[in-house]
């Protein structure tokens, strides 16, 4: 069962190993310690998961929940995408600064424009997603008869590779980028610090590797050359 | 109507890498100097302190330190037939906000640029190549600088920033360990260099074996702990891997909130306001002298006029053209009639390289310093490099970098791996810690149609047009990201990796959406001819002569290398050049 390195233990080992964590196995290479981890984080997770979406309606938050649970299916490496809180962490982006489109340049005219100069449409990131999921839900329906997230994993799948390749039409927004927005914002929930309500556990972390916030390496970019250096990886809230 | 405050001796506009060198080096002096900087201070306790730094969404992803688009953004179009849109959120490039600008969250790459191929570029094209070699559309010029004149500035920079290195030559003489194409420098680098990772040793060992001439980069992330001549301390780089679009929390990257801020700031002379956006510098009724600038106190909304005797602009250089364009100081370039000069000669980069995979090797990618690169110069410094027998103009650079791999934005898995689902996560798993880069750095010619002028119709957050781009990629410039990609992937290939990507030989337009580079270059270039630059050879505004104008706005081209060491050589040669010459007899240097 994994146990997160505390505050306190973390510092205590910092001290016994001047700096060092000590290194385990990689990963990769051993399947069976995070296909327990994914377990626990999964039950621990599933709680969290219900504690409720403040952007998203239900509706929404169940397209978002299929959505993300394509993308990061459950298996011997993490909890489902929804588990691991990535539906949370889209919710809790729209909701906030991101969502309400900070730093977007948000005067018209509004044009479509060349692929090359990006992003044009007068609709912030929470507006975007929201159109996007109506658009595609309805295609889905009038196209398999169901909402997405109603519908038999091979056509979720096969209606998440046709909006990639841009080959479903939607009304007003295009279908690829609706997919590429929901991608990356599915890959930021992923592996962005745990803070934010995605990666629960740093199951993501654990997955590649990465040993999160703490990152004192002037020594270990020579003691570990060519050697994994692997440790439970420490975020944000364990250090605060 | 604005509030008219008292006179003062000089007004920096802007208090990023080169506002903060000027201050650092004019104060104590007895001049009254105001600095006016559109963002805030940042100190690294609190601002960069651990674990709130380390947060890859926040700074990297939503970038926090830089230029907020909502407020004041570009224009962009691909050609002149394009109808320009806003850029209305960053990517291609991320300019910062705030006290120490960029050089806050850049990665501390220190070059020295090229005595002939960049400072005297047209002389040394035209000398080698013969006149025709350099197409009529390419309006590339000398500097009217020289390096001989630069170096003492180089030296005091690398000095003050804590650079990390070994020198490949000294006065003339070739140093083992270093570039051995780079010029001539009057000592050894200030530290030695940064540990190498297991990917710039690997790459060293290949490029080494091909006959090239791998170095480690001169860094400003500082390898040992270090006192500059200022008596600032340094911190020792922790190779953290979160250092380019971050603050550094050790003190080790030398950034100018710690390696000059406080050094100027010790003149009670010298008075900096934040959050104060300059919007115009007001000229005298004949359009031949600055009188003021006008800013905006962006958390009140109250309009200032602040009087000076001399106005330089520090800005980001695409906030010095900008300002030119919108107080009339010289004449905006048209590229039609090939007229006119502010805005003239915009360029960027250009890269382009392969990711190697093996099945046996651990790279412990999040072990980074942001300029820990190892980098062979044999394409660009290199002035045997036959640039006919290439058939482009400019060159590259071809290494590979350990900046970091945080996993929002690094995850290498090899060609025809599925984009999600069970699989791309065991690739994921598999690969993050098993791949490595080799990649090249293009310089980019100048070009008639790439410049800068005002929008038509956007404006910003006080009502001014916004600055129009109009920008693409050339022949030259896809020839020469091609020409280093397949090195690349010849020197990658030598390594016998599980997987290689290929280069990617697409002929597409420029796109503002996926991150580049930083290095926006021209717009308000030096020269010795009226004609055909903005400011003379002493950065001094050919029409204005109480203007100055420093930064990477003022290079006629953009150079393989990363832009940081000739701006700030060129602020240090400004101060200089103020202190020692203008002030005693204030007018026009040429």
């Amino acid at each position: 069962m994994a146990k997160d390195v505390g505050r306190r233990d973390f510092l205590t080992q910092i001290a016994a190993v001047g700096g060092a964590a000590v290194a385990g196995v990689s990963p990769a290479a051993e399947a069976a310690a995070p296909s327990e981890q994914a377990a626990s984080a999964g039950q621990q997770a599933s709680a969290l998961a219900n504690a409720g979406y403040t952007f998203l309606s239900a509706p929404e938050a169940a397209f978002i929940e299929a959505l993300v649970d394509v993308i990061v299916p459950a298996d011997e490496l993490t909890p489902s995408g929804t588990d691991l809180g990535l539906a949370t962490f889209i919710d809790r982006q729209l909701a906030g600064a991101w969502g309400k489109g900070d730093r977007l340049y948000q005067q018209g005219p509004w044009k479509e424009g060349s692929p090359g100069q990006g992003y044009q449409l007068p609709l912030t990131p929470a507006e975007f997603f929201r159109a996007g999921i109506e658009a595609v839900n309805r295609h889905c329906k009038e196209a398999n008869g169901k909402e997405f997230d109603r519908l038999p994993a091979a056509d979720k799948q096969k209606i998440m590779e046709d909006l990639e390749k841009g080959t479903i039409t939607l009304d007003k927004i295009s279908g690829k980028q609706f997919f590429d927005t929901a991608y990356q914002a599915t890959m930021e929930g992923m592996f962005a610090d745990p803070i934010y309500g995605g990666n629960r556990d740093k199951a993501s972390w654990k997955m590649i590797g990465y040993p999160g916030v703490i990152a004192i390496h002037a020594t270990n970019i020579t003691t570990y050359r060519n050697k994994p250096y692997v440790v439970n990886p420490v975020s944000i809230a364990d250090l605060s | 109507m604005a509030t008219e405050l008292k006179e003062v001796d000089v007004v920096l506009v802007g208090f990023g890498l080169t506002g903060a060198i000027l201050a650092r080096e004019l104060g104590g002096r007895g001049l009254k100097i105001v600095a006016l900087e559109r963002g805030i201070r940042r100190e690294t306790n609190p601002d960069f302190a651990v674990p709130r730094i380390r947060d890859e969404l926040r700074y990297a992803q939503r970038t926090d330190l830089m230029m907020d688009t909502s407020r004041d953004t570009i224009t962009f179009r691909h050609r002149l037939t394009e109808p320009a849109l806003p850029m209305r959120r960053l990517g291609a490039f991320l300019p910062g906000e705030g006290v120490g600008g960029a050089a806050v969250h850049w990665n501390g790459f220190a070059w020295r640029w090229l005595p002939n191929k960049d400072q005297r570029a047209r002389t040394f094209y035209e000398e080698r190549f013969g006149k025709s070699f350099i197409p009529a559309d390419m309006p590339l010029q000398d500097w009217g600088v020289t390096y001989d004149e630069l170096e003492p500035y180089y030296d005091k920079f690398e000095y003050a920033f804590a650079v990390s290195g070994k020198a490949g030559n000294i006065k003339g003489q070739k140093q083992e360990g270093g570039n051995f194409f780079e010029p001539a420098r009057q000592r050894e680098l200030p530290l030695p260099p940064l540990k190498d990772g297991l990917a710039t040793e690997l790459f060293a060992q290949a490029a080494r074996t091909m006959g090239y001439h791998p170095f480690l980069t001169p860094a400003a992330n500082a390898s040992q702990a270090y006192t500059s001549p200022d008596g600032v301390k340094f911190g020792a780089c922790q190779y953290c891997g979160h250092c380019e679009r971050f603050g550094c929390e050790a003190n080790a990257k030398g950034s100018p909130h710690i390696a000059v801020v406080p050094v100027a700031l010790r003149d009670p002379d010298v008075e900096l306001r934040t959050q104060s956006w300059v919007t115009k510098v007001n000229l005298d009724s004949a359009g031949k002298r600055a009188t003021s600038v006008t800013y905006t106190d962006v958390t009140t909304g109250a309009e200032y006029e602040q009087p000076a005797g001399l106005v330089v602009l520090c800005a980001y250089g695409l906030g010095n053209i900008h300002l030119m364009l919108l107080s009339n100081i010289g004449k905006p370039y048209d590229p039609v009639s090939g007229k006119g000069v502010v805005g003239k000669n915009y360029a960027y980069q250009v890269g382009g390289g392969v990711t190697l995979f093996f099945e046996d090797k651990a790279f412990n990618p999040f072990m980074g310093a942001g300029a820990l690169s190892s980098r062979i110069d044999d394409f660009h410094a290199n002035e045997n490099f036959d640039n006919a027998k290439a058939g482009f103009i400019g060159g590259g650079t071809i290494g590979s970098s350990s900046s970091g791999g945080r996993p929002i934005s690094y995850r290498p898995v090899p060609p025809g791996t599925p984009r999600w689902g069970s699989e791309w996560k065991r690739a994921t798993a598999k690969w993050y810690q098993r791949s490595m880069g080799i990649a090249g750095t293009s310089s980019n010619m100048p070009n008639r149609y790439c410049y800068c002028d005002l929008d038509p119709t956007y404006k910003n957050a006080f009502g001014q047009p916004l600055m129009r781009l109009t920008y693409n990629f050339t022949e030259n410039d896809f020839k020469t990201r091609d020409f280093m990609a397949q090195k690349a992937y010849e020197i990658g290939k030598s390594l016998n990796p599980t997987h290689i990507t290929t280069p990617d030989p697409r002929r597409e337009d420029f796109s503002l959406v996926p991150y580049q580079t930083t290095h926006n270059t021209g717009g308000t270039i030096m020269g010795l001819d009226r004609a055909t630059s903005v400011v003379n050879k002493y950065l001094q505004s050919w029409d204005v002569s109480n203007v100055f104008v420093v930064g990477a706005s003022c290079f006629p081209h953009n150079s393989a290398y990363n832009p940081t060491g000739p701006v700030a050589a060129l602020a240090y040669r400004l101060a200089d050049t103020i202190k020692d010459t203008y002030l005693k007899k204030p007018q026009s240097l040429v």
